[in-house]
């Protein structure tokens, strides 16, 4: 005979947790696809300009940094707070921003050496003389792409 | 398995950082031979359109004070050169694919100068506004042709487009005019 048993304290289920794999994946790749690596440590402090009619880059692989800026606090010390330049990993003059190019354009596949862009990464405050030695240099060792990089501004406001 | 995914997920979520690189793109002049002088600049006077910043950041737009809000209509004005004013660019009757005879004013150059102590802001500034100017110009020819915006066009009508329209900006190299302080 059927007994229906009558429990007079009910437990809560224990919570489901077959399904945490799939969630934690979603944001795994979520976070995965959205990821840029950052490209150096930053040694000079850099605000970028904001622009409105800013274009994406498009080729990353084939984009290379000149930084711009006054040296961040640590460094102060030994560089002084003068404007300089970074490239890759080391502040540098615009006497080595030639070798520097020429090295990275060599480094290259052949085929993308002629598509090689160079973004000036210029704090706004920046005085445009090193900007127009850092343009010469670039002129020079035929590196002629140039994307002067900015921050999107959303509301213009200069009208 | 959870475990995995959760040592990945922290990996990424620590070196992430979202930010997309943008900014304005430009084309320098290839360099000039060393040995050489400069070739004379052979540009029409009325062909070309002057604009400098100085250091305290003015503009000075074809020998006028000017309120960068304002620049952005002149520049239109000038490459769009409706009335065929003898002091804007010279018009060019062309055949292009797609749109047919067209008058452009295809040797327009707008020559952007600065003082070495201007500051960066105010050039991307000035740029933008150019950059501003062209797509403006652009847009609107789109629209008008094809009822769409430049962006959504097909490649060979931008490039028709483009044509009418080239973007022409010098960037030479600067000058120390009122810098003396």
């Amino acid at each position: 005979m059927a007994q229906i048993r009558k429990d007079t304290e009910r437990e809560t289920p224990a919570l489901a947790t077959s399904s945490l794999p799939d969630i934690i994946f979603m944001f795994l790749f979520f976070f995965m696809a959205v990821t840029t690596m950052k490209e150096v440590t930053f040694k000079v402090r850099v605000m970028a300009p904001s622009a409105t009619e800013v274009t994406k880059l498009e080729n990353k692989s084939l984009t290379r940094y000149v930084y711009i800026g006054k040296p961040m606090e640590q460094y102060a010390k030994a560089f002084g707070s003068e404007t300089r330049i970074q490239l890759g990993d080391a502040f540098a003059d615009v006497g080595e921003l030639h070798e520097y190019i020429v090295a990275e354009r060599t480094a290259m596949n052949e085929n993308d050496q002629n598509l090689m862009t160079v973004a000036i990464k210029a704090d706004k405050n920046t005085k445009m003389g090193i900007v127009n030695d850092v343009k010469k240099a670039l002129r020079d060792a035929y590196a002629l792409k140039i994307v002067y990089s900015a921050s999107k501004k959303t509301a213009p406001t200069n009208r | 398995m959870a475990d995995i995914a959760f040592l990945l997920l922290i990996f990424f979520l620590v070196t992430t950082s979202m930010s997309t690189s943008t900014g304005l793109s430009r084309r320098l002049p290839p360099p000039l031979p060393p040995d050489q002088p400069v070739p004379p600049v052979d540009i029409n006077k009325r062909n070309l359109f002057v604009v400098k910043v100085n250091s305290m950041n003015q503009l000075m737009v074809q020998g006028e004070e000017m309120q960068l809000k304002d620049l952005r209509e002149k520049v239109k004005e000038f490459i769009k050169n409706e009335n065929d004013d003898p002091t804007m660019p010279v018009k060019v009757r062309m055949n292009i694919p797609l749109l047919g005879e067209m008058e452009v004013t295809k040797d327009h150059v707008i020559s952007l100068q600065n003082d070495v102590d201007t500051q960066y802001q105010a050039y991307i500034n000035v740029q933008n506004e150019l950059v501003a100017a062209y797509n403006e110009l652009r847009n609107e020819l789109s629209q008008q042709k094809f009822g769409k915006l430049f962006d959504d066009l097909a490649d060979d009508q931008k490039e028709a487009i483009q044509d009418v329209y080239p973007m022409k900006i010098s960037e030479a190299e600067p000058k120390n005019y009122g810098g003396a302080k």
